[in-house]
């Protein structure tokens, strides 16, 4: 190993050292960041984690994470059962449909790629004058889970089109050569193929959800309650996070909160990639 | 009857596909038919150029450009810092990263990609403003650290992931024969991608930056928590005075604005100019990405690969 | 007797014409070879008997697909003319499901959902396809274990599953090895008595060995066809001649 480095540095010239040590620097002080924030946030915050943070009730003294975690899991399950079908289906039309490169097919790219450039502000104040205002939902769960829907659209869209472009055509035409019809051969030999590959997109959008901020202040308002019904207000868990740093009271409770938030996003996206990669293997 | 289904199903993939159709079209309607009439109610010349912003006052004024420029400065910040790691890093992770070390760190950059905004932006608020606060905070009289200097090194950290990403792919993209042929003549692995590899990819470099911008420019939570948000004209040397952005200008004044009244329309005419700065910033991604598919393909025929 | 009669076929991929002309009877109960070099049109016109083409984006065809006397271009179920006929492909292509499912697949798709009929079929389609004993003990366990070999005679299983009157083969064998081919060639011997068997191949000896008659493509055209003794021992025209003593192809 040492050997080998003596040899590399006789042999490099300076110009291309400076540039070796250019990439390895860079790169090594991306990760040098990213695990300085990762470990701070876990060694500041897990000292604080208690068993009263997930006491069923929110007070004053104690501020609960319980009723926000509900809610963040409620707020999943809504918005997921709104934006996977219309995200599985759109992608089963591209996909199997389509004619590649009609007209509709390219107005439907340049908006999904529009809405999967728009920050998430500007959802929170189109869910804020649509959903909130214009049909008078209020803040509302529902109003918070439509709009998170649109937000993440885009995303099931691609994941969805990724695995159905992924399966062989040789499963459609054997499916095709059987006599079974188009959407026959979708549902039963295409979609369940592809199914593993949809799966991580959609875990991915739960991690995009349960991170969410900007576009949820203002369309499910900020009021700490176990929700009651579809009209209810409430706080994810994101929310909560903001809420109880930016206040500087609870700098404690700020971190130990933040530690449940980082550990559960980054074990979503690691189940996803995890989903993913034995998708890939399989298909391979 | 089954034919029936077929059909019908048919149309029903098809009425899901114009969900994000429809979805545009509606965000665009509301969001102008809101924005617009404030605009012009105010002026566009005062709304866009006007230097202050005093929703409250007895005469109130609505002028964006403090925001405007706020939005800018820390995105041009954010570029500065962010987008050299982020692209040698990318350069790295192509050609010169050992697979063991690529397996580790590959899924952290993914992993890095997924934190929520207001995880970074506690860490900002707990790390970088104090920091800046002990470094500067005596010798320029500062009251806090929260400044567009601290946004700006937030920002820079937030997008590295996005840049990392898509720079990668695209380094990698660039074919192989290329590099052989720069090796081939003698030069040494690190001259051949700096020389050749890094310049053949360098639209696709360009949209990895691009998209930064977008992120930079349309991250609220986080800067919302560390860049201090007074509403003020600052130069680019006042790097450590606080600043608004349009996101922020958006979020802070949300929660109190009287609803209906011509600061509500102005607030959602703010997130109007987000919206076209966003538009134009994907416009600019579609035009090189469209760029590079040319240039590719010209480059494949070049090495004899006809596509039929 | 005449189970396919096509006369004046032409069949484009956008403007590229892909067959001119084509003109042939395929006989009942007989294994009718399609050979030539690749790009010579023998795939394409095999896709085009059980209408596969249709999914090819760009595909025109012009010219008279007669099917028992009736046209399958005309006002037809296609996916009853793909139940009619069977097709096997070039490379294996089990679904990722079990084996049982995967011979179920067609008996399913055509409507059939009674335990004990299905469970006749599957054995039936197996047995007939040759690899009942090979895979009896596991028609639970995944397609994709089986090898390249089995895969192929139990993709001709679930071809066989929904009873069809012909079948289609595109270069079976091209993707395996000389002891498989030997089988899957045994395995076509045997079903030419109940089924009218159509095979691409670029293998003159395998052409030789099963088929009945031989079709010679040349450049999307036919050029000779004729019993498959007589076009081998004493070709008509010098073309056939060239390819079936390997001066090109």
């Amino acid at each position: 190993m040492i050997k080998n480095l003596i040899k590399l540095a006789k042999r490099k010239k300076p110009a291309d050292w400076l540039r070796f040590l250019l990439t390895w620097t860079s790169a090594l002080a991306a990760i040098a960041i990213l695990l300085y924030i990762v470990g701070f946030i876990l060694v500041k915050g897990i000292p604080h984690i208690e068993l009263s943070l997930f006491s069923t009730t929110y007070t004053v003294e104690n501020q609960s994470l319980f009723p926000a975690l509900v809610t963040t899991l409620v707020m999943v399950a809504m918005t997921l059962l709104i934006a996977v079908p219309f995200g599985v289906f759109s992608a089963i039309y591209l996909v199997e449909y389509a004619n590649r490169g009609s007209k509709i097919v390219r107005l439907i790219r340049m908006t999904t790629e529009i809405i999967a450039g728009i920050p998430s502000i500007v959802f929170g104040l189109f869910g804020y004058i649509f959903f909130a205002t214009w049909l008078g939902w209020g803040k509302s769960l529902l109003a918070g889970c439509f709009t998170l829907a649109i937000m993440i659209l885009p995303l099931i869209m691609r994941t969805t089109e990724e695995s159905l472009k992924s399966i062989p055509d040789s499963y459609r035409e054997g499916s095709f050569s059987l006599g079974a019809g188009k959407l026959r051969t979708v549902w039963r030999i295409t979609l369940p193929s592809a199914a593993p590959g949809i799966f991580a997109g959609i875990i991915l959008a739960v991690g995009r959800i349960v991170g969410e901020t900007a576009a949820l202040m203002f369309t499910i308002g900020n009021v700490i309650q176990l929700p009651n019904n579809l009209f209810s207000q409430g706080r994810t868990l994101a929310l909560h996070v903001y809420q109880l740093s930016t206040t500087g009271l609870y700098v404690d409770k700020a971190y130990a909160t933040t530690v449940i938030l980082l550990v559960v996003v980054l074990f979503i996206n690691y189940l996803s990639s995890a989903v993913e990669r034995r998708f890939l293997q399989k298909l391979r | 009857m089954l034919k029936l289904t077929e059909k019908f199903m048919r149309i029903i993939f098809l009425i899901a596909a114009m969900a994000s159709v429809l979805a545009v079209i509606f965000i665009c309607v509301f969001l102008f038919s809101q924005g617009l009439p404030t605009i012009f109610r105010i002026g566009v010349f005062e709304f866009l150029l006007g230097d202050r912003w005093a929703p409250t006052a007895a005469e109130p004024l609505f002028g964006i450009l403090p925001m405007i420029l706020g939005s800018l400065y820390v995105t041009a910040g954010a570029i500065l810092l962010g987008v050299p790691i982020g692209i040698f890093t990318a350069v790295f992770m192509a050609r010169m990263c050992p697979p063991w070390l690529y397996r580790l760190i590959k899924p952290a950059f993914n992993l890095m990609a997924g934190i929520p905004s207001v995880v970074y932006g506690f860490f900002g608020l707990m790390v970088i403003v104090p920091l800046i606060f002990d470094w500067y905070g005596s010798r320029f009289d500062m009251m806090s650290g929260n400044t567009m200097l601290a946004a700006s090194v937030l920002l820079g950290i937030m997008i590295l992931p996005t840049v990392i990403n898509i720079a990668e792919t695209n380094i990698r993209a660039v074919p192989q024969e290329l590099y052989e042929g720069a090796v081939a003549l003698g030069a040494s692995h690190e001259r051949a991608v700096f020389k050749v590899i890094l310049p053949a990819a360098k639209s696709g470099v360009m949209a990895a930056v691009v998209l930064g911008v977008g992120r930079a420019i349309g991250e609220t939570m986080a800067v919302r928590m560390v860049a201090g948000n007074q509403v003020a004209m600052r130069m680019p040397h006042e790097f450590l005075y606080g600043v608004r952005t349009l996101t922020t200008n958006i979020i802070i004044e949300m929660g109190y604005v009287e609803h209906g009244s011509i600061h509500y329309g102005a607030l959602i005419a703010t997130g109007v100019v987000l919206f076209v700065f966003i538009l134009i910033i994907n416009l600019l991604f579609t035009a090189i990405n469209h760029d590079k598919k040319e240039k590719s393909k010209r480059q494949k025929q070049n090495h004899g690969e006809t596509s039929v | 007797m005449t189970k396919y009669s096509l006369s004046s076929v032409n069949l484009w991929y956008h403007d590229f014409q892909a067959l001119t002309d084509v003109n042939i009877d395929i006989d009942n109960n007989e294994v009718t070879a399609f050979i030539g070099p690749s790009g010579c049109g023998k795939s394409t016109l095999i896709k085009s008997l059980n209408r596969m083409n249709d999914l090819i984006e760009g595909c025109r065809i012009t010219g008279e697909f007669l099917l028992d006397g009736e046209d399958i271009y005309g006002n037809i179920d296609v996916n009853m003319l793909r139940k009619r006929v069977g097709m096997v492909f070039q490379k294996p292509n089990p679904f990722p499901m079990s084996i049982y499912d995967n011979v179920a697949f067609g008996p399913r798709t055509h409507g059939i959902k009674n335990r004990t009929e299905l469970d006749e079929i599957v054995e039936k389609s197996l047995r007939d396809a040759a690899i009942w004993d090979e895979c009896r003990d596991r028609l639970r366990k995944s397609a994709l274990s089986l090898s390249g070999g089995q895969q192929q005679r139990l993709c001709i299983a679930r071809a066989l599953s929904v009873a069809p009157e012909v079948l289609l083969m595109d270069e079976p064998t091209s993707a395996l090895d000389p002891i498989s081919t030997g089988k899957i060639e045994d395995l076509i011997n045997e079903l030419k008595r109940e089924y009218t068997i159509v095979i691409v191949t670029h293998n003159m000896q395998q052409a030789t060995r099963i088929s009945d008659k031989t079709a010679f493509f040349l450049l999307g055209e036919i050029i000779e066809v004729g019993r498959t003794e007589e076009l081998f021992t004493n070709p008509k025209n010098e073309k056939t001649e060239n390819y079936i003593t390997g001066r090109f192809g």
